[in-house]
């Protein structure tokens, strides 16, 4: 079996097809920045991108992922390491306490601002309340959210 | 009840638990008498005046450049300024911190510097650990002293090279100058000579005056963040070393079960797995448990191993608790005297003399630690040593516990210190770090152990449940005047998992307050979980004091602050540093003044004010709150009906007197943090038993708050300049509960009084 993960397609040899995508990435690939946090869909310290969909890898079957692309916090940035403006965000609100949630969140937020690049308040709640941050730090995560999401509305405004 | 050994376990929670609350804790800073010839250099003052002895590297020459390494925190070399954070970074900020500290008094350029996790060595650095509040208090001095000691050799290298008195120079930005030259020369170039040089007394270092700090005070990023983003391996979980194999380990869902027989040569022949087999337990609950272990090439696997192990328990020692039956028992012994602890004045004449009363049952459910990194451990035995990769907030106990089991002497482990996904307490026991020894001991290879969520719940060391019968009384002029306090806690392994004081709000501060204490049998751990006891008591005597100021008909806000009185210290306090009334009423004032206590609030919305002391942090908070209509009535987790009602929380303001601030954005962020961590954890946190089980075992039913439902959080500080610093990831936490509950209560009438409030009804918008 064969997956494509940010953009490298990887010979996954004989495995079990039910073996959900969050450990192959993990155990596989070596991709650990993907997290294990619950393994029933309800913290998404695991969520992944399908083909710009978010999905929580703790109980999607890597048989299910066929041709689509798969995004992990490992291929967020750039080719050449430049950061996204939500990553840099993120560094710049400070936004981790023990930061173990954080791929799931910058996943999810990604997600959402490709999608949304200006989303309302009530927009960003609804696509963050999935991802679970134990040490509470929703409320720099909104607030990295809401400085890219300005910065997006005034490069429009701006023409 | 049990036979269970629960060593180990008692031994951190009561040092985390009774004495933080009984005041008189100062932690026993291990001083190890050394040969000073063994060392290349000596530096760091302790509290006490004794030095602290550094075991170095030798400095390593490379052609004509010699490192300059003058401690276990700073290196020198040709690739720039290297800073070893000492302790263990769970989401506290730590490793951030500790380093700033340094390179404050190194005068270090904070841009330029790079940050090292440092390896565990008790002569460097003496104990390293993670757990209530202490990283700050018990490193601030030490790191000032060794940094400046650096700095002054620096100079000194300076003054030789340009043949000129030390005092004419100065220091900025990784650089030694001399303002009337122009000269310059950078700390990199100074290595080698400074390197050469003898280390001067610890008496003739001058620290800075706070008021020329830089950096300190200032909001830095943590030194992580980059790493994090880019979603690089910092975790436990993110070992993997060459030949690892992957753990998982099966104990009986009812503590202390141990097995009877099982499915082992079934699962031997299922794909991946490459061994099974189980594992007696050694008699201490707190070290292994009976179980099975599962070795295989994937977690995946091992976690198909384990779905299908069909494992046999014996169960007549394990635990048979029932949170049902506790409940019962614990509001008959409600009605009952209990043992007295503490007794001043006479409760009973102010009862009788009193113009009004108050009388309340609080409780409150047990709750899970619930880090989000499940406990895990890579652990690689080679005959004669122990390789560890544990995310662990005490790595000097998990060294000991892990030879304990291997027959080894703790010297032959090397432990890796590996950033926690989260700690709040939990990481305090290194169980999980037996048990990957335990398991690599029986290995071919390294070996990783990973457990499930469902695991991380079943046996964690649960934050005790309690209850709480409490009668006080006012006299004629609404003066609290009688208080008693008496408690029902658990007992497992026979001993308290919590206990209160005399020192226990408002202890010194009434005049007539008697406390009592009572205790049910009970087998689960108990232990501590983010500031210990302050984290339930807040709750019951902050609500409560409201309830009395209702009963006087009076402000909560001026019989608080009438109950702390004028300014005086009570009790020595955590590290010797207690209670200050004086401290208290200027955080209860700020918070109660930036919030605009007292303002015209729209309907159905309230203000709420509560005060705690723990960890030697004075901290007061003011929650604003709405209380929807009554709705439906449903049954709550203990089969009773209740009214449903939304809660929205506004906004809390929080100030704090910690002392100096270190970092801002960090102390920023864990109030904030310790804001929300508080409310999920009362509005709907419970883990109830039966049958010997935990009834939550994942998210699905442990429902912890989602980001919609964050309040705005003001933080506020006050630093006189008066008081060290201290730590700042306990504090916070237990006067959001009262400030919340006494909020609901001014918004509808309706005064909770248990934990989680969902109990009562209540869900967040
Ligand atoms: S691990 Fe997948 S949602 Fe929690
Ligand atoms: S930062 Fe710790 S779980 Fe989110």
């Amino acid at each position: 079996m064969k997956i494509n993960v940010n953009g490298t397609t990887h010979e996954l040899g004989e495995i079990n097809p039910q073996t959900p995508l969050l450990w192959v990435l993990r155990d596989h690939l070596s991709l650990v920045g993907t997290k294990y946090g619950c393994g029933i869909s309800q913290c998404g310290a695991c969520t992944v991108l399908v083909d710009g969909e978010v999905m929580k890898s703790c109980l999607y079957p890597v048989s299910a992922v066929g041709d689509a692309q798969v995004t992990t916090i490992e291929g967020v940035a750039a080719k050449d390491g430049t950061l996204t403006p939500l990553q840099q965000a993120w560094i710049d609100l400070d936004v981790a306490q023990c930061g173990y949630c954080q791929a799931g969140q910058i996943i999810s937020a990604e997600a959402l601002m490709r999608k949304n690049p200006t989303p309302s308040d009530d927009e960003i709640d609804a696509a963050m309340n999935p991802n679970l941050c134990r040490c509470g730090t929703y409320i720099r995560i909104r607030n990295a959210i809401k400085r890219v999401a300005d910065s997006n509305k005034s490069g429009q405004n701006g023409g | 009840m049990s036979t269970l050994n629960y060593d180990g376990v008692n031994e951190i929670t009561e040092f985390f638990t009774r004495k933080s609350l009984a005041g008189d804790a100062t932690l026993s800073a291990q001083i190890f008498k050394l040969d000073r010839r063994q060392f290349l250099k000596l530096t760091g003052m302790v509290g006490s005046g004794l030095m602290l002895g550094f075991a170095l590297p030798r400095a390593r020459a490379h052609a004509d450049h010699v490192d300059f390494n003058p401690n276990g925190y700073i290196k020198i070399d040709q690739e720039g300024i290297t800073l070893y954070a000492p302790n263990p970074e769970i989401g506290q900020g730590v490793k951030t911190s500790l380093p700033m500290i340094v390179a404050e008094e190194l005068d270090a350029d904070w841009t330029e510097i790079r940050v090292v996790q440092s390896e565990i060595n008790q002569v460097a650095y003496g104990q390293q650990f993670a757990g209530g509040s202490t990283a700050i208090p018990s490193n601030y001095t030490k790191l000032r002293q060794a940094s400046a000691t650096a700095r002054a050799m620096l100079v000194q290298a300076a003054a030789e090279q340009w043949n000129v008195s030390s005092s004419t120079l100065s220091t900025e930005s990784s650089q030694v100058l001399q303002v009337s030259t122009g000269r310059k020369i950078s700390y990199q170039d100074l290595a080698t000579t400074a390197a050469s040089l003898p280390v001067p007394s610890s008496e003739s270092i001058k620290l800075k005056d706070p008021k020329q700090f830089r950096l300190l005070g200032t909001r830095v990023t943590g030194v992580d963040n980059e790493a994090l983003v880019r979603g690089e391996p910092l975790f436990g979980i993110d070992v993997t070393v060459p030949d690892m194999k992957y753990a998982i380990y099966q104990k009986c869902p009812a503590i202390g079960g141990s097995v009877k027989s099982a499915n082992i040569e079934e699962i031997k022949q299922m794909p991946g797995v490459v061994d099974v087999f189980t594992l007696e337990g050694n008699g201490n609950i707190g070290e292994l448990l009976p179980g099975v272990a599962i070795i295989a090439n994937s977690t995946w696997e091992a976690l198909q191993a384990k779905r299908a192990l069909n494992v046999q328990w014996d169960e007549t020692q394990a635990a048979k608790d029932s949170w049902s039956a506790a409940r019962k028992e614990a509001a008959r012994l409600a009605q009952e005297n209990a043992s007295q602890v503490a007794n001043t004045g006479d409760f009973d004449a102010a009862m009788i003399a009193s113009t009004a009363t108050a009388s309340g049952f609080y409780q409150y459910h047990f709750v899970t630690h619930a880090p989000l990194e499940p406990q895990n451990c890579t652990a690689h035995y080679k005959g004669d040593s122990l390789e560890l990769w544990a995310p662990t907030q005490t790595p000097g106990s998990a060294i000991r516990t892990a030879a304990n089991m291997t027959g080894l002497q703790p010297s032959q482990v090397t432990l890796h210190q590996m950033r926690c996904g989260g700690g709040f307490g939990r990481r305090l026991y290194n169980d999980f770090v037996s048990e990957a020894a335990a398991i690599a001991y029986r290995s071919e290879n390294p070996i990783k152990l990973q457990w499930t969520r469902e695991d991380d719940v079943r046996y964690d060391l649960f934050r005790a449940g309690g209850f709480h019968q409490m009668d006080g009384c006012v006299d004629e002029n609404g003066k609290v005047t009688g208080w008693r306090n008496r408690f029902i806690t658990f007992a497992p392994g026979g001993r308290p998992a919590s206990s209160v004081s005399g020192g226990v709000f408002p202890g010194g501060m009434i005049d007539n307050l008697r406390v009592e204490q009572a205790a049910l049998d009970w087998t689960h751990r108990c232990a501590a979980w983010r500031a210990p006891g302050s984290n339930v008591f807040a709750f019951v005597v902050q609500c409560f004091l409201d309830e009395l100021a209702h009963a006087a008909q009076r402000d909560s806000l001026e019989v608080l602050l009438e109950v702390l009185g004028e300014p005086r210290a009570i009790g020595r306090g955590w590290r010797g540093q207690g209670m200050h009334t004086g401290r208290a009423a200027n955080v209860v004032k700020l918070a109660a003044e930036r919030a605009g206590w007292g303002k015209e609030l729209p309907k159905n919305t309230g203000m709420g004010v509560a005060f705690y002391y723990s960890h030697a942090g004075h901290i007061a908070e003011v929650a604003e709150v709405s209380v929807g209509g009554e709705e439906d009535t449903v049954k709550n987790r203990s089969g009773e009906n209740v009214v449903r009602r939304k809660l929205t929380v506004h906004k809390v303001t929080v100030a704090s007197d910690v002392g100096p601030i270190i970092n801002l954005s960090g102390a920023e962020n864990q109030v904030e943090g310790s804001v929300i961590d508080a409310l999920s954890t009362m509005m709907d946190l419970s883990i109830t038993f039966e049958n010997g089980r935990a009834e939550q075992t994942n998210f699905d039913k442990y429902r912890i708050m989602r980001a919609s439902a964050s309040p705005a959080v003001e933080a506020h500080f006050i630093d006189t300049g008066e008081y060290p610093p201290t730590g700042l990831g306990e504090p916070v936490f237990p006067p959001l509960a009262p400030a919340v509950g006494n909020a609901i209560f001014a918004a509808c009438g309706h005064r909770v009084r248990t934990l989680p409030i969902s109990e009562e009804g209540f869900y967040l918008a």
